[in-house]
C-alpha cells in the first residue's frame, strides 16, 4: 500500500507542482501587482514627464539630469540627501549605542528587568504620526513642558525655540525619533547576549577580567552579527523616514527646508505638488523614488558583501 | 571582592534605567493627565494630575472627528488585511518550505527581498493603480497594498517555522493519503499558531499606524483610519490643547493598552523582521 502511493507521488510529480504553485500563486499575484510590480514600474516612470497622473511624454535621463544640475532641484536634492544622512547617522551612534548600553545592562539578572524593558520598548508601539505630535507640543516654547523643566533647574538660556531653529530642528527631531525606537536595538541586542554562553563569562571573570574589558573583548565580538542586522535595519528605516518630519517640521521639512528629507521631497515632488504649482510632477518624483531606491540597494548590497566575508573569516 | 563589585553594577544599571525610562514615561504622562485638564490648567500646572477634572477634548474630537468611524475603518483593513496576510502567507510558506527545486528557492528570495525595499518608493505607481481600479477613497485601496506589504514577513519568518517541523511527519501523513491541502489546513496550521502570531502582530502594528498611504489614497470623511484622521484633527486644534491632546490620547491608548497586556508578543512580533536574518 505505502509503496504503491510512492510511486502514485512520484509519477504525478508535475501534477505535485502545480499544487506548489496554486499554493504560491495568491501571494505571488498581490505581491507583484501591488509591490514588486510599482516599485520596478517606477523605474519606467522616471523616465517620462507630463502634468498629473499620466506621464506620456518620454524624455530619457532628463529628470535625472534636472535633479543632478537644474539648481531648482539640484539644491533641494542635495539637501535631501545630507539632511536624510544626519538623520540616519543620528540613529546609528546615538540610538544603537544607547540600544546597546542599555542591553548590557538588561542582560543581567535583576529584579523589575522586564518591567525595565517593557517600558524601554513601549514607544515603539505607537504611531510615529502621534508620537512626533507628542513631542512638537512638549518641545512648543509656549506650553513647552521641555522648556518648563529647564526654567525650574535654571537653565533659563537653555529654553530655546527647539523646533524652530534651522541648525537644531534637525537634530531635535532625530533625537525624538531616536526616544521612539530604541526599544528596537535594545531587545536585538538583548537576545543577542543571552545567546552568548554563562560559562564563558564567567571563567572570564574568575581569570579576573573586568566588566569594561569583558564586554569589549568577548560581548562585542561575539555581538557582531546582531551588530550587522541592526545596522542595516537602522540603515533601510531611517532612510525612508517620513512620518515623524510631517508632523513636527511639516511637508516642507521646516524650518527653510532644513528638516526635509529624501521621503518628503519625494512627497511633495511626486503626489502633493509642489507650492506654487500644486501639481505633482509624478515623473521627478519617480526619479527621486529611483535614487532613494539605489542608494537603499547599494547599502543593502555592501551589507551583503561585508556581512558574507566576515562568515567566511 | 566579587559581590560588593557586582552590586555596584546592579546600582549603575538601576540608576541609567530607571533615568531612561523616566524620559520615556515623562511625555506619556503629560499626554494623558493634561488630555482631562481646561486649557488654563494645562498652561498653569502641567505635570500634576487634573484639578478640574473634564472630558471635554475627548467629547470634542468624538463628535467633530468622528472617532467612532476612523476607529471602525482602522479595525476593518487591519482585520481583513490581517486575515488575509495570514491565509495567503502561510499558504505560500509552506508550499516554498515543502518544494524543494531552484525555482522555489529564488520565489523565495524574490519574496524576502522585500523585507529590504520599502514599499513606499513604488508609491506613484500604486497611485495610478488604484485609480485606474476605481478604489480610491475607499478602504478597499489600502487593503491589498497592506495584504502584499504583509508578504515578506509572513514568507520569511513561516517558512522558516515549517522548515523546523520534523519531516517525519509530512510523510506520515502522506502515507495515510492526505491531499497537501488536508496536511497544510489540518496538520501545518494548528502547529504554526505561535508564527502565525508573531507575523499577525507585527503587521497590526504596521498597518494599524500607518499613515502614509492613507495620507496619499484617501480624502473622503467616510474612509479615513485614525492615523489620518488625528493629523488632520491636529492641525484644526493647535490653538486648543485639550483637544490635541484628546486627539493623541484616543489615538494612543488603545494601542498601549493592548502592549501592556501583551508585552512579551509585541516585543517578539515588532523584532521578527530581524530574527535569522
Amino acid at each position: 500500500m505505502a509503496t504503491f502511493i510512492k510511486d502514485k507521488w512520484m509519477s504525478n510529480e508535475n501534477k505535485r507542482k502545480l499544487t506548489w504553485l496554486t499554493f504560491i500563486l495568491p501571494a505571488l499575484l498581490i505581491y507583484v501587482t501591488f509591490m514588486a510590480g510599482p516599485l520596478f514600474d517606477s523605474l519606467r516612470l522616471s523616465l517620462y514627464t507630463g502634468e498629473g497622473y499620466n506621464p506620456t511624454h518620454f524624455v530619457g535621463f532628463q529628470n535625472y539630469h534636472n535633479l543632478f544640475t537644474n539648481p531648482l532641484w539640484r539644491d533641494k536634492f542635495l539637501g535631501a540627501i545630507k539632511h536624510t544622512t544626519i538623520f540616519f547617522l543620528i540613529h546609528m551612534f546615538v540610538q544603537n549605542s544607547f540600544g546597546l548600553l542599555f542591553a548590557n545592562l538588561l542582560s543581567t539578572e535583576f529584579k523589575g528587568k522586564t518591567v525595565y524593558r517593557t517600558i524601554i520598548f513601549a514607544p515603539a508601539t505607537l504611531s510615529v504620526l502621534v508620537v512626533g505630535f507628542l513631542w512638537t507640543l512638549i518641545l512648543n516654547p509656549q506650553w513647552g513642558a521641555v522648556n518648563q523643566i529647564l526654567i525650574a533647574l535654571g537653565l533659563k538660556q537653555f529654553a530655546l525655540p527647539w523646533l524652530g531653529r534651522e541648525n537644531l530642528a534637525l537634530p531635535i527631531i532625530s533625537l525624538t525619533s531616536v526616544w521612539q525606537w530604541i526599544g528596537m536595538p535594545t531587545v536585538l541586542f538583548l537576545a543577542g547576549l543571552i545567546g552568548i554562553s554563562d560559562d564563558l563569562i564567567e571563567a572570564a571573570r574568575i581569570d579576573g577580567a573586568s566588566e569594561w574589558r569583558l564586554f569589549w573583548h568577548i560581548k562585542f565580538p561575539l555581538l557582531k552579527p546582531v551588530i550587522g542586522i541592526v545596522a542595516i535595519l537602522t540603515f533601510v528605516d531611517n532612510f525612508n523616514a517620513f512620518d515623524v518630519i510631517y508632523a513636527m517640521a511639516g511637508a516642507k521639512g521646516e524650518p527653510a527646508y532644513s528638516t526635509d528629507l529624501l521621503a518628503t521631497l519625494f512627497y511633495r515632488t511626486g503626489i502633493a505638488g509642489e507650492h506654487p504649482v500644486g501639481i505633482p510632477n509624478m515623473g521627478m518624483g519617480a526619479a527621486i523614488a529611483t535614487m532613494t531606491f539605489l542608494i537603499l540597494m547599494t547599502g543593502v548590497l555592501l551589507w551583503l558583501y561585508f556581512s558574507r566575508q566576515q562568515v567566511n573569516d | 571582592m566579587r559581590a560588593p563589585k557586582i552590586k555596584l553594577q546592579h546600582l549603575s544599571a538601576y540608576i541609567i534605567l530607571t533615568l531612561w525610562s523616566l524620559i520615556v514615561l515623562f511625555p506619556l504622562w503629560t499626554l494623558i493627565i493634561n488630555s482631562f485638564k481646561p486649557q488654563k490648567d494645562i498652561f498653569r500646572d502641567p505635570f500634576n494630575l487634573p484639578k478640574n477634572f473634564t472630558l471635554d477634548g475627548y467629547k470634542a474630537a468624538w463628535s467633530t472627528g468622528r472617532f467612532d468611524l476612523y476607529f471602525t475603518n482602522t479595525i476593518t483593513v487591519t482585520l481583513i488585511s490581517l486575515t488575509l496576510i495570514l491565509f495567503i502567507g502561510s499558504l505560500a510558506a509552506y508550499a516554498l518550505a515543502m518544494w524543494k527545486s531552484k525555482f522555489s528557492i529564488a520565489l523565495y528570495i524574490f519574496f524576502i527581498a522585500g523585507l529590504m525595499i520599502p514599499i513606499r518608493l513604488g508609491t506613484l505607481d500604486i497611485v495610478r493603480l488604484i485609480k485606474a481600479l476605481h478604489l480610491q477613497d475607499t478602504l478597499w485601496s489600502l487593503i491589498p497594498i497592506y495584504i502584499a506589504m504583509g508578504m515578506p514577513i509572513a514568507t520569511f519568518v513561516l517558512t522558516a517555522f515549517i522548515k523546523e517541523l520534523p519531516s517525519e511527519m509530512f510523510d506520515a501523513a502522506k502515507v495515510d493519503g492526505a491531499s497537501e491541502w488536508q496536511i497544510y489546513s489540518q496538520l501545518v496550521i494548528p502547529l504554526m499558531r505561535p508564527a502565525l502570531s508573531t507575523v499577525a502582530i507585527f503587521n497590526m502594528i504596521k498597518i494599524w499606524n500607518d499613515f502614509w498611504f492613507p495620507l496619499v489614497l484617501i480624502r473622503a470623511e467616510k474612509s479615513r483610519t485614525v492615523a489620518l484622521g488625528v493629523s488632520l484633527l491636529f492641525g484644526q486644534y493647535r490653538t486648543d490643547w485639550t483637544r490635541a491632546l484628546a486627539v493623541l490620547s484616543l489615538a494612543a491608548l488603545p494601542i498601549l493598552i493592548l502592549y501592556i497586556l501583551l508585552s512579551r508578543e509585541f516585543i517578539k512580533g515588532l523584532t521578527a523582521g530581524a530574527v535569522k536574518g
